[in-house]
């Protein structure tokens, strides 16, 4: 008896609100309708992959053709390129990107001269702000045959007898996106790991120079340690984003001579997809990646959650 | 930090190892800038001889002289001024608004705004539907495909809408007690107070927008009108050490008929100079709040 009272009661109380907050509403739906649009509709598309997609036609004219561009898709030896290629860049990128900033951070934390240290931090940043078009464009430089720095060095410290070719390796290939990486982002995956230090207890450290530790002793036996949380939780998330090794990074990079290591998932998409017009068989590939990665962030989160962090959902 | 420090061997070889490798580190960071820098100011016949390190060696204005007279280089410089300064304009306003409405904790909409808003943090369309639907939009060809897809982003949002958490809610309380409409609080009193962390999704925005290229390349690359810098400078490290590319050959050409030279190398430089300082100027002020934009963004619901 009382819920068909409240009912119409809670019911008007709703409109009135709704009438009370029509600012609110004004100065956010519009950007609902806007993040709809760009963000949830490109999803719609995803039918396509289970078609014969022809550009011109509508969605619903289409051939359909079940998941017939997904057994392509695992039946082409490239694919299977494609995905060691992402893994291995992923991983070497997240395992030297992290162990650099660590260092970085432990660096940086023993440097006393308050004018050197912020200097070095200031002009470690710096490269994370620049495009990857010119980052590509300093590591070409940097390894060209025809007078780079990486070659002179080498040669005049003789090392190499002649220039090496390193962008022309398919072996190196991985290696210099994980180095050239680390080169551009070091500094700016430091900063996170310098706040974990910048919030240890001084006790702790003035507790082991009494102990007789000294400064590596401290570094190994507390600052590694209070870190630890930072870094597993770090690690475990970035384990969601493996599937997305970057791309301009490679596209830029790359050449025919190295393009089979080089190959990561949105390069797929446009050479075997998008530039053959295989729509839906880019698409398809689209599909394998986002989902992927999904299933790769959830189980991320579930892990840092069961590790008694705070996940980021 | 103030930490007792005991003078020993094993201190001193830290210290060295420490300085030596973090000076290492800005010779690493900072050489490929200076060198890049020297090439783009050196003659580039004389460049080509190789030997170029820190300073020019035959100092030449050329380089940048015949770029900029290129129209096609001043052009493409307008147009990415013209997308960072409107994207930076309208991202910061459109977040800021929505975020405020958020950040409301009556607000009928609050938990459908915010849950679609971080949903698009983990799902993703793809190239292709993407590439459609801004197609069928008409977008392609189109100066607001730089503007209009990007206008609100849920991390962005997450960061303001935190900081709007953290005003006390007296200050807005009394405008509403006067009988204030939401958006003039919004814009009398929230807005100038969100000004840090405006600032700092500001920066962020247009660090990306000067950045970008790959929407110029999928979306615009057709209309050489709306081709901007970062695109341009791709297309040339693209053509790599040739003289294939239309730039390159149009430069060439240019000097031909002169005592002067361009080759492939100096107008990289010059290129990765023209776009990189622009970073430079704004970096002591992204430098102030970036960290501050970091903590932050780690800050959850």
């Amino acid at each position: 008896m009382n819920t068909s009272i409240t009912l119409p009661r809670r019911h008007n109380k709703l409109w009135d609100k709704i009438k009370r907050q029509k600012a609110l509403i004004l100065m956010s739906v519009p950007f609902l309708v806007h993040i709809i649009i760009f963000k949830y509709v490109p999803i719609w598309g995803w039918l396509m992959a289970f078609q014969n997609y022809w550009p011109g036609k509508g969605l619903f004219q289409q051939t359909w053709v079940g998941f017939e561009n997904f057994r392509l898709l695992f039946k082409d030896v490239v694919f299977y390129q494609v995905l060691r290629n992402t893994l291995a860049m992923s991983i070497i990128k997240l395992v030297m990107g992290t162990v650099a900033s660590i260092a970085l951070a432990l660096a940086i934390n023993e440097v006393r001269a308050v004018k050197f240290k912020k200097t070095a931090q200031t002009i470690s940043y710096l490269p994370h702000f620049i495009s990857w078009v010119v980052a590509a464009n300093l590591v070409r430089d940097a390894l060209s045959t025809d007078g780079g720095i990486i070659n002179q060095v080498l040669m005049s410290l003789r090392i190499i007898k002649e220039p090496i070719m390193f962008l022309g390796i398919p072996k190196m290939f991985w290696w210099i996106i994980g180095i050239s990486h680390v080169w551009k982002e070091v500094g700016w995956g430091a900063i996170i790991y310098l706040a974990a230090i910048a919030g240890i207890d001084p006790a702790l450290y003035e507790a082991a120079v009494i102990d007789g530790a000294g400064r590596l002793k401290q570094m190994w036996y507390i600052t590694l340690p209070s870190i630890r949380p930072t870094i597993s939780i770090l690690l475990i998330m970035n384990m969601g984003y493996l599937m997305s090794s970057g791309f301009e990074q490679q596209y830029l990079l790359q050449n025919g001579r190295v393009i089979d290591y080089a190959r990561v998932f949105a390069i797929y998409e446009l050479d075997y997809g998008i530039k053959m017009m295989r729509y839906s068989f880019a698409t398809a590939v689209g599909i394998f990646k986002s989902v992927v990665s999904l299933i790769l962030v959830f189980a991320a989160n579930q892990i840092a959650k069961r590790w008694g962090q705070e996940g980021l959902m | 930090m103030n930490r007792i420090h005991y003078k020993g061997l094993g201190d001193t070889i830290i210290d060295i190892v420490v300085y030596v490798s973090l000076i290492f580190l800005i010779i690493v960071t900072l050489y490929p800038f200076l060198n890049t820098l020297a090439v783009s100011f050196n003659d580039a016949l004389d460049s080509s001889r190789g030997g170029i390190y820190l300073w020019p060696r035959k100092f030449s204005l050329y380089n940048y002289k015949s770029l900029l007279d290129r129209k096609q280089i001043f052009h493409a410089s307008l147009v990415s001024v013209g997308r960072t300064v409107l994207s930076t304009l309208f991202c910061t306003f459109s977040t800021a608004m929505v975020a405020y409405t958020i950040s409301r904790k009556d607000f009928v909409l609050r938990k459908l705004v915010s849950f679609i808003y971080v949903l698009t943090m983990y799902i993703d369309g793809g190239l292709v539907p993407t590439y459609f639907l801004i197609r069928s939009l008409g977008l392609t060809n189109n100066f607001w495909v730089y503007v209009l897809p990007g206008l609100v982003s849920a991390f962005n949002l997450i960061v303001v809408r935190t900081y709007i958490n953290g005003l006390p809610d007296s200050l807005t309380e009394s405008a509403r007690v006067d009988g204030a409409g939401e958006f003039l609080i919004f814009w009398k009193i929230v807005l100038p107070l969100c000004k840090p962390v405006l600032a700092t999704i500001a920066l962020f925005v247009a660090v990306d927008n000067w950045n970008a290229w790959f929407d110029t390349f999928l979306y615009n690359s057709a209309n050489a009108q709306l081709s901007t810098l970062q695109y341009e400078l791709m297309k040339v490290l693209q053509s790599a050490n040739t003289m294939t590319g239309s730039l390159l050959q149009a430069l060439s050409r240019a000097a031909a008929g002169t005592s002067n030279t361009i080759t492939p190398r100096a107008i990289r430089a010059t290129m990765t100079v023209i776009v990189t300082v622009p970073i430079v100027i704004v970096y002591p002020f992204l430098q102030k709040y970036f960290v501050h934009g970091l903590t932050l963004g780690g800050v959850k619901e």
